[in-house]
C-alpha cells in the first residue's frame, strides 16, 4: 500500500466545492490542499462556514469534490468506505441496537461470521469501558456513552483513518475532557490517522500534531501549525498560552469584516 | 408513593367514571320500563347470552360462536389488509415512482369513508361474510399503508451515512437501516389498523350476515332485546381491548429499544 508509518496517507488536491442555495451559488470551500501522513492527529479549526466541516464530509466520501480529488492510500475517494470512520457530533448511533450490536455493525456489514463479529463487539466494549451497558440501547446512554459507541464501532471495522466532525461539541465540559484524553490514549495505542475538526482553540492544541486553521467566504485554509509541545500537554502552560495567542490571531485576522 | 399504591391509584381512577356512568344508567332507567333497560337486565341477559339457562331462547348461549365468527372475519381481514398494505407502503415510502403513480389516488380513495363502501361492496360481493370481509380488510388497510410510509420515509439520513461509512452497499440499506428504522411507524400502523377492523366488523356483518357480533345486534334490535344489543356493544368493547392490548405486549418485546414502545 506504499504508507509506511510516517509516509503520506491522505492527499486533499486543489479541492473545491460549490453548492447551490436559494442566494444562487456558494463556494464552500477553495482550493484545498492538504497532506497528512500515517499516524498523525491533525485538526481542523475555524468559525462557522469555512468548510471545515465540508472539507471532512469530502474525505469521508458524503460529498463530491467540484474540483479537485482526494486521495487515500493511493486511491481517490469515491464514495464512503469503511477505510474512513467517521464520528458525527449527534453520534448517528442505530437505535434499534444495543451498544454491542452497534459495535458489531460494520463486521457484520461487511460479511464477517458470527462468531468473528462477537469476538471484536466484545473487545471494543471492553476498550472503550462499556461493558457494563454492553446490552443497553442507545436511548439509555448518556451522551459521552453514545460518543464511546460511535468510536468503538469505526475502530472495530478496522477504520485506518478516523473522521471527527465536532464529535464532543454537545458534551459537558468534564465529559469532554475525560473522552478527549480517552481518545488520545486510544490514537497512541492504534497508530490511527484522525482528522478532527473543531471550533475550540484549546481543544485543537490540546489534541493534534497539527493544527489547521480555516476561514469562510469563501472557506479556505489559510494556515498549517505544528504542535510540539509534549504530551499530555498542560492547557494552563506559558508555551500552550503562547499558541493559544497565535492561532486566536489567525483565526479573528481573517474576519475581521464581521466583527464576531 | 410505592409502587403498589400508584397501581391500585391508577385502577381506582380507572373505574370511577365508568361506575358512575353505571350508577347513572340505573337511577334514569329505574321504576318504570322505558326504551333502555336498567344495567340489572343487561347482565342477566349478558349471562344467558354466554352460558344460557335463563330464557332458553334463540340468544341462550350464542355468544362464544357469534364472538369467534367476527373475530375470525376481523383477523383474516387485517392480515389480508396487512399482507397488502405493508409492502405497498414499504414500495411507495422508497421509489418516488411508485409514489407518483399511488399516491394522488390513494389520498383519494383514502377519506371516502368504509360505510360509503357498504352498497359498492354488497353490489360487488353480495349480502353477507364476503362484503364484511371486504369492508374490514379496507378499514384496515389505509391506517396500516399510511404508517408504514411514515415510517420508511421518515429514516433520518445520518443513519444512512453512518450505515454507509461503515460498509454497507446500497442495496442492502433497505434491511439494515430502512426496515428496522420504520418497524415503530409501521407497528403503530398495525395497532391503529386493527383496532378499526374491530370499530367496521359491525358494519360489514349489520346485513346479510348469520353470525357475528354486528349480526347479532341487528337480530337483537329487530325483536326489541336492547338488553342484547348493549350486551353485545360491551362484547365488542372487550374484545377490541384485549386485542389491542395482545398488540401492545407484542410491540413492547420487539421494540424494545424505542423510546415510545420500550
Amino acid at each position: 500500500m506504499g504508507d509506511t508509518k510516517g509516509g503520506e496517507l491522505i492527499r486533499v488536491d486543489h479541492v473545491t466545492k460549490r453548492f447551490t442555495g436559494p442566494a444562487g451559488e456558494i463556494e464552500a470551500l477553495r482550493g484545498a490542499d492538504l497532506h497528512i501522513a500515517a499516524g498523525e492527529f491533525v485538526c481542523l479549526i475555524g468559525a462557522s462556514g469555512c468548510g471545515k466541516s465540508t472539507l471532512l464530509r469530502i474525505v469521508a466520501g458524503f460529498e463530491e469534490a467540484s474540483e479537485g480529488q482526494v486521495i487515500v492510500a493511493g486511491r481517490p475517494v469515491a464514495g464512503p468506505g469503511p477505510d474512513r470512520g467517521m464520528v458525527f457530533q449527534d453520534y448517528g448511533l442505530f437505535p434499534w441496537l444495543s451498544v454491542r450490536g452497534n459495535i458489531g455493525f460494520g463486521p457484520a456489514a461487511r460479511g464477517l461470521a458470527r462468531k468473528e463479529v462477537a469476538d471484536i463487539a466484545e473487545r471494543y466494549i471492553d476498550i472503550v469501558g462499556l461493558r457494563a451497558f454492553a446490552d443497553a440501547y442507545p436511548h439509555q446512554l448518556s451522551g459521552g456513552m453514545k460518543q464511546r459507541v460511535a468510536i468503538a464501532r469505526v475502530l472495530a471495522n478496522d477504520a485506518r483513518v478516523v473522521l471527527m466532525d465536532e464529535p464532543f461539541g454537545a458534551l459537558d465540559a468534564m465529559t469532554r475532557e475525560r473522552l478527549q484524553d480517552e481518545l488520545l490514549d486510544l490514537w497512541q495505542r492504534t497508530g490511527l490517522t484522525v482528522i478532527f475538526v473543531t471550533h475550540s482553540i484549546e481543544e485543537a492544541i490540546f489534541l493534534a500534531d497539527r493544527v489547521v486553521v480555516m476561514s469562510p467566504g469563501p472557506g479556505r485554509i489559510v494556515s498549517d501549525r505544528r504542535v510540539l509541545l509534549d504530551r499530555p500537554r498542560d492547557v494552563s502552560s506559558p508555551a500552550f498560552n503562547e499558541l493559544r495567542r497565535e492561532l486566536s490571531a489567525q483565526l479573528h485576522s481573517h474576519h475581521g469584516k464581521l466583527p464576531a | 408513593m410505592t409502587h403498589a399504591t400508584t397501581e391500585a391509584r391508577r385502577a381506582l381512577l380507572a373505574v370511577a367514571v365508568p361506575g358512575l356512568c353505571l350508577l347513572g344508567w340505573w337511577l334514569a332507567t329505574r321504576g318504570a320500563p322505558g326504551l333502555i333497560p336498567p344495567p340489572s337486565d343487561v347482565a342477566v341477559a349478558f349471562w344467558d347470552l354466554a352460558f344460557g339457562g335463563i330464557y332458553d331462547d334463540a340468544f341462550s348461549a350464542t355468544l362464544l360462536g357469534h364472538l369467534l365468527a367476527s373475530a375470525g372475519r376481523v383477523y383474516g381481514a387485517f392480515l389480508l389488509a396487512a399482507a397488502l398494505a405493508l409492502p405497498l407502503g414499504m414500495l411507495i415510502g422508497r421509489l418516488a415512482v411508485v409514489r407518483d403513480l399511488l399516491d394522488p389516488m390513494l389520498q383519494v380513495l383514502r377519506p371516502v369513508p368504509v360505510t360509503a363502501w357498504l352498497p359498492l361492496s354488497m353490489i360487488v360481493f353480495g349480502l353477507g361474510a364476503r362484503s364484511a370481509f371486504f369492508l374490514v380488510a379496507l378499514g384496515a388497510f389505509f391506517p396500516i399503508l399510511v404508517n408504514t410510509i411514515f415510517g420508511v420515509r421518515s429514516v433520518e439520513p445520518r443513519l444512512f451515512e453512518a450505515a454507509a461509512m461503515l460498509g454497507v452497499k446500497r442495496a442492502a440499506m433497505f434491511p439494515k437501516v430502512v426496515l428496522p428504522a420504520a418497524l415503530p411507524g409501521m407497528f403503530t400502523g398495525l395497532r391503529l389498523g386493527l383496532g378499526f377492523a374491530w370499530v367496521v366488523i359491525v358494519v360489514g356483518e349489520m346485513t346479510g350476515v348469520q353470525t357475528g357480533l354486528g349480526a347479532m345486534i341487528m337480530d337483537a334490535r329487530q325483536l326489541s332485546r336492547t338488553e342484547i344489543v348493549i350486551a353485545g356493544m360491551i362484547t365488542i368493547g372487550i374484545a377490541g381491548f384485549l386485542s389491542d392490548k395482545a398488540v401492545q405486549l407484542l410491540g413492547r418485546r420487539l421494540l424494545r429499544w424505542s423510546p415510545q414502545h420500550g
